[in-house]
């Protein structure tokens, strides 16, 4: 006699037993990478210096409290993401991870990753990732998600907040720079997500999540991407003219505002039927572009902040 | 094709144990770096060094050896 099953099952227990790359995809990696870029951008540009383990320890917590946030995410929407073809692979749905585990496993890291920034750094940013992780697990994942087709607008300021946790991290407070630097993620969420809605949109209707485009229908979500893409624009040039921003910083985001808004005046001049014609080709790239803005734009802060440390730079 | 099932799970539970081991150790050596760090850079601890520590009345304690000179 024998409890363990061929597919690797417990028996009684209709859950795997789960391996440690299973708890390591629980903290979402694509999106802590993210969280790490644009965390140590806000790090980096701030005026300020951290002894090197303190600055370690400081990006390591800040990326836990994100994947934390994210286990914690998993547990709350495990029946919605079994129903999605995009995250029915996720440890939950997939039986690899017991929703209890989860939630274990999501807390204990997220008090974790609080007191050892605090620790290593200061209160006010601990008490930001705190309250970081809050806004995503409670306000966003419990409360907006599954109500409102503002979801995505009023949630991604979750998204928005690791870079001003990195700055609040090195200077104990926060700025004008690291609020505009939060802001351009904040502006840059919604056409990012919208995008991807438009080109998965079975995924959202069948699970129930009020995503615009079933709300709202997919015309209008076509020009809700490009009112919102329009109007990051001034948020992004605005930080070209703080102390983080410079002539690499301005001519990057103005290259890569012209390019989005022009992805997003490519999306509004098109319709469902031009869509399925080419199987959303232009949304789909609209979408890797939008991560590329990002990326370049956070990169661009970066070199600034090593031509800064030159004497270069800054407008 | 039983006994490779039950490997499967023991490779699993394998991997979980090696990486929380790994992940303690890794939690133990960057606590003790920062503690380091913190007591030598940022957070001088100015009593045991003997700096700039004071008694009740304001003038600096000055230290003494603890073993007088026999001789």
């Amino acid at each position: 006699m024998t409890d363990i099953r061929s597919s690797g099952e417990m028996a009684g227990h209709g859950i795997a037993e789960p391996g440690f790359s299973d708890f390591v995809q629980l903290l979402k990696p694509r999106v802590m990478s993210l969280v790490v870029f644009t965390a140590l951008a806000g790090m980096i540009a701030a005026p300020v210096h951290l002894p090197p383990v303190a600055f370690f320890t400081a990006i390591l917590f800040i990326a836990l409290g994100a994947g934390a946030s994210g286990a914690l995410n998993m547990w709350w929407d495990a029946d919605i993401d079994a129903l999605m073809k995009r995250t029915a692979r996720r440890p939950i749905p997939a039986g690899m991870i017991a929703p209890g585990e989860a939630l274990g496993f999501g807390m204990a890291l997220s008090v974790g990753s609080v007191i050892m920034l605090w620790l290593a750094t200061n209160w006010v940013a601990a008490a930001l990732l705190a309250f970081t992780i809050f806004f995503y697990v409670v306000v966003y994942s419990m409360g907006l998600k599954r109500l409102t087709p503002q979801n995505i607008v009023i949630g991604g300021a979750a998204g928005a907040f690791p870079p001003m946790v990195g700055w609040a991290a090195m200077t104990g407070s926060v700025s004008l720079e690291a609020f505009l630097m939060f802001a351009l993620i904040f502006m840059w969420t919604p056409p990012h997500f919208w995008a991807l809605a438009l080109f998965m949109k079975e995924d959202y209707s069948n699970a129930g999540v009020p995503m615009l485009t079933v709300t709202h229908g997919r015309k209008s979500t076509r020009r809700h991407i490009l009112v919102y893409t329009v109007l990051m624009v001034p948020v992004s040039l605005a930080l070209a003219f703080t102390p983080v921003g410079g002539p690499v910083y301005l001519t990057a985001a103005v290259v890569m505002n012209a390019g989005f808004v022009w992805g997003a005046w490519r999306i509004v001049m098109r319709d469902e039927g031009m869509a399925e014609a080419d199987r959303y080709k232009v949304e789909k790239k609209v979408f890797s572009f939008s991560l590329l803005y990002l990326f370049v734009l956070f990169g661009a802060i970066l070199v600034e902040a090593g031509l800064h440390s030159f004497g270069y730079g800054a407008l | 094709m039983a006994l490779r099932a039950e490997h499967e799970i023991y490779r699993r539970r394998f991997s979980r144990n090696v990486g929380v081991g790994v992940v303690l150790g890794a939690f133990v050596l960057l606590s003790f770096l920062l503690t380091v760090e913190k007591v030598t850079h940022g957070d001088p601890m100015h009593a045991i060094q003997g700096k700039g520590a004071v008694n009740p009345d304001g003038t600096p304690i000055v230290a003494q050896p603890l073993v007088k000179d026999s001789n």
